[in-house]
């Protein structure tokens, strides 16, 4: 159990996580009974505040995407509260979240698979407003074609189907559909890694955009850690399925504390010759989240590793502004 | 002729005016447009460029795995040792794929055949391709695994490729690939699948394998940094051309090119902060269907001029070995 939670000012938050957990079960045998269980999100707790983007980074399999995911309920928690803007969405039921999801949404990695290839941009970009309001057709026409202005694209699209778009467009029309009701909070799942580089500064310059203009936070996740920091004011580590630093993005990338995020942050390639040949910073490859390793999740991976590490998980300490989880502090 | 030359002594690979089309339903895509580059000895040459620019091909047609049709060669040279490989009937192929020249793929597990050991498939390659004996194709087997740092080689040999994990199969690969010491490696994407701490691992690794035994290195890769961390020379290519040609360290220093300005100052660099805006380039890539007219970069060029609409500009060479293609520098 992690005693400290990573916590923004009163009546500054909009989001809460409380030690959320998710395994997912690995069915086997004849009747199918669960076998073993990915633990995905294990014990992480969080706060994100408003109109600020938390930027989760760490490398696939640590549970970044689930926990996105499990914020919106789009996968049920196993264990652990979700609250937003005051009020706990854990377990309240899918008819009342209707309600709050309208001001939860999301933006997907893949504009390719995001997108219904049999409807029309209006249709895409309208259907949470058909859904969810009593706009009539042509009051919806209107409003989408708003959003299209807002997102860079031109009244000619409302006609067309998502093929005759590019990549860069798609996820222009993924974030129009997001903007559609207005919402507060939008979780944004690596919306720019299936894009090319002078695309993704598109798309990463809208999206700083629209957020000073209406009022957005951000959930931003993302294996970049160039982007993360581009974006963020607040930057989360995750390790196999646990939060292992979380702090102010300066003082996480100035002053890191954890060997793993450390780690983490001399792998990336500088786009600089003059710094080649900094070697590697850790050996191996993240353990399977099945069985993971006992105590501290990093510890095999570790430079220095202690006993202490080998059977104790270490919690999240520190003040406020920079958490992290490791014996060595 | 906007050849790039350096000397004709020290030349592993030539590539002179290539041009290739594909042939579709749609029409004619117009996929590499003269594009002429060398590799020499020793070096590792990059090939940096957006998705579509043909860096991918250009790298396929050097070992002709160009699918015919639709993909057609339309004209130049793929000289290797002097030899053109473009004009050697298939059979004679054979002698270069796999053996002197050799390639290694974004996604390991696509080169790797799940229903066979990692050790019967390294020896049935070496035992093909050098004609040694199961026995001795076995122990360079086991050397090469040794050599890319796979923990426990002799067990290893016994494993599926699903019992790796992502950077461990990229190491096999690795082992595959040079385990017939070729004077080329074609490396496609090689890390884009991985993970950043599993990438430095494996770039560290080819680079060091690169220096000893001498291979030369074709890396094709979208990412400025993995270009910064392997290369010596780079070449950036443009929608099907290249558009500036020289040493690693001229081009990030002084990027002539306005599509290699944008380019760099399009990407997020870690550690400068949340603070300053990233240039975009504006519009996107254009459709190789039609192409635009003149320099291919022209629609989405800052410094666009009338010549730039109209005539496709010349590579000129800016300092000694350093080659753009832009109408700014006439």
């Amino acid at each position: 159990m992690s005693d400290v939670t990573y916590t923004a000012e009163a009546g500054d938050e909009i989001l809460r996580v409380e030690n959320l957990k998710k395994y997912f079960p690995i069915l086997g045998g004849f009747f199918k009974r669960p076998v073993a269980y990915v633990r995905a999100v294990d014990d992480v707790s969080l706060s994100i505040r408003k109109k600020e983007t938390f930027g989760l980074v760490g490398e696939s399999g640590c549970g970044k995407t689930t926990l996105g995911r499990t914020v919106g309920r789009l996968i049920e928690p196993d264990s652990g509260r979700i609250i937003f803007k005051g009020m706990d969405i854990t377990h309240i039921s899918q008819k009342e979240f209707r309600g709050i999801r309208r001001h939860i949404q999301f933006v997907f990695q893949d504009p390719f698979a995001s997108l219904n290839p049999r409807m029309t941009i209006k249709d895409i970009v309208g259907e949470p407003l058909v859904i969810h309001t009593n706009q009539s057709d042509s009051e919806i026409e209107d409003t989408v074609l708003e959003l299209l202005e807002v997102v860079g694209l031109k009244k000619e699209h409302l006609y067309r189907y998502p093929h005759e778009f590019s990549g860069g467009q798609r996820q222009r029309i993924n974030i129009a559909r997001a903007l559609a009701l207005r919402p507060d909070f939008i979780v944004l799942d690596e919306p720019t890694s299936a894009l090319d580089v002078s695309v993704q500064a598109q798309i990463l310059n809208l999206l700083k955009d629209l957020q000073s203009e209406f009022n957005l936070t951000y959930l931003f996740i993302s294996h970049d850690l160039s982007v993360v920091e581009y974006m963020s004011d607040t930057i989360g580590v995750m390790y196999l399925g646990k939060l292992v630093e979380v702090g102010e993005a300066e003082s996480v990338i100035a002053e890191t504390l954890h060997p793993y995020t450390k780690a983490l942050f001399e792998s990336i390639p500088i786009p600089d010759p003059k710094f080649r040949g900094k070697g590697a910073a850790i050996h191996g490859d993240v353990p399977s989240p099945i069985n993971p390793p006992s105590g501290c999740r990093f510890h095999p991976r570790c430079p220095h590793t202690m006993d202490i590490c080998r059977t104790e998980e270490p919690a999240l300490k520190g003040d406020s502004s920079h958490l992290v989880a490791c014996h060595l502090y | 002729m906007d050849t790039v030359s350096t000397g004709d002594t020290e030349k592993l690979l030539r590539v002179k005016e290539l041009y290739i089309n594909f042939y579709t339903y749609e029409g004619v895509v117009k996929a590499i447009d003269g594009v002429s580059f060398d590799i020499h000895p020793n070096e590792t040459f990059a090939l940096v460029g957006e998705t579509g620019c043909g860096k991918s091909v250009t790298a396929r047609a050097i070992l002709r795995l160009i699918p015919t049709p639709p993909g057609k060669i339309e004209g130049g040279e793929i000289l290797f040792n002097g030899v053109d490989l473009l004009k050697i009937p298939e059979k004679e192929m054979l002698e270069y794929r796999g053996k002197k020249i050799s390639m290694i793929f974004q996604e390991p597990m696509t080169s790797l055949n799940p229903v066979f050991t990692v050790g019967d498939q390294l020896v049935e390659t070496i035992a093909l391709n050098q004609k040694v004996s199961k026995e001795e194709a076995y122990n360079i087997a086991l050397k090469m695994l040794e050599r890319v740092r796979i923990p426990d080689a002799e067990n290893a040999m016994t494993k599926y490729p699903h019992e790796f994990s992502g950077g461990q199969r990229q190491r096999i690969v690795i082992a595959m690939a040079l385990s017939c010491n070729p004077s080329l490696l074609i490396a496609d994407e090689p890390t884009t699948a991985l993970d950043v701490t599993v990438q430095a691992q494996i770039i560290n690794l080819m680079n060091e394998l690169q220096k000893n035994m001498g291979t030369s290195i074709l890396l094709i890769t979208h990412d400025l940094g993995v270009v910064a961390e392997m290369s010596d020379r780079v070449a950036v290519m443009y929608a099907g051309n290249i558009v500036e040609l020289g040493t690693t360290s001229v081009i990030f220093e002084k990027r002539y090119h306005p599509y290699t300005q944008g380019l760099f100052n399009a990407i997020p660099v870690f550690g400068k902060g949340k603070q300053t805006r990233l240039e975009e380039i504006p519009g996107s890539v254009p459709n190789l269907l039609y192409p635009p007219p003149g320099c291919r970069f022209h629609p989405r060029c800052p410094h666009v001029m009338d010549i730039c609409r109209k005539e496709k500009p010349e590579l000129i060479e800016l300092e000694p070995g350093h080659y753009v293609r832009c109408h700014l520098y006439r």
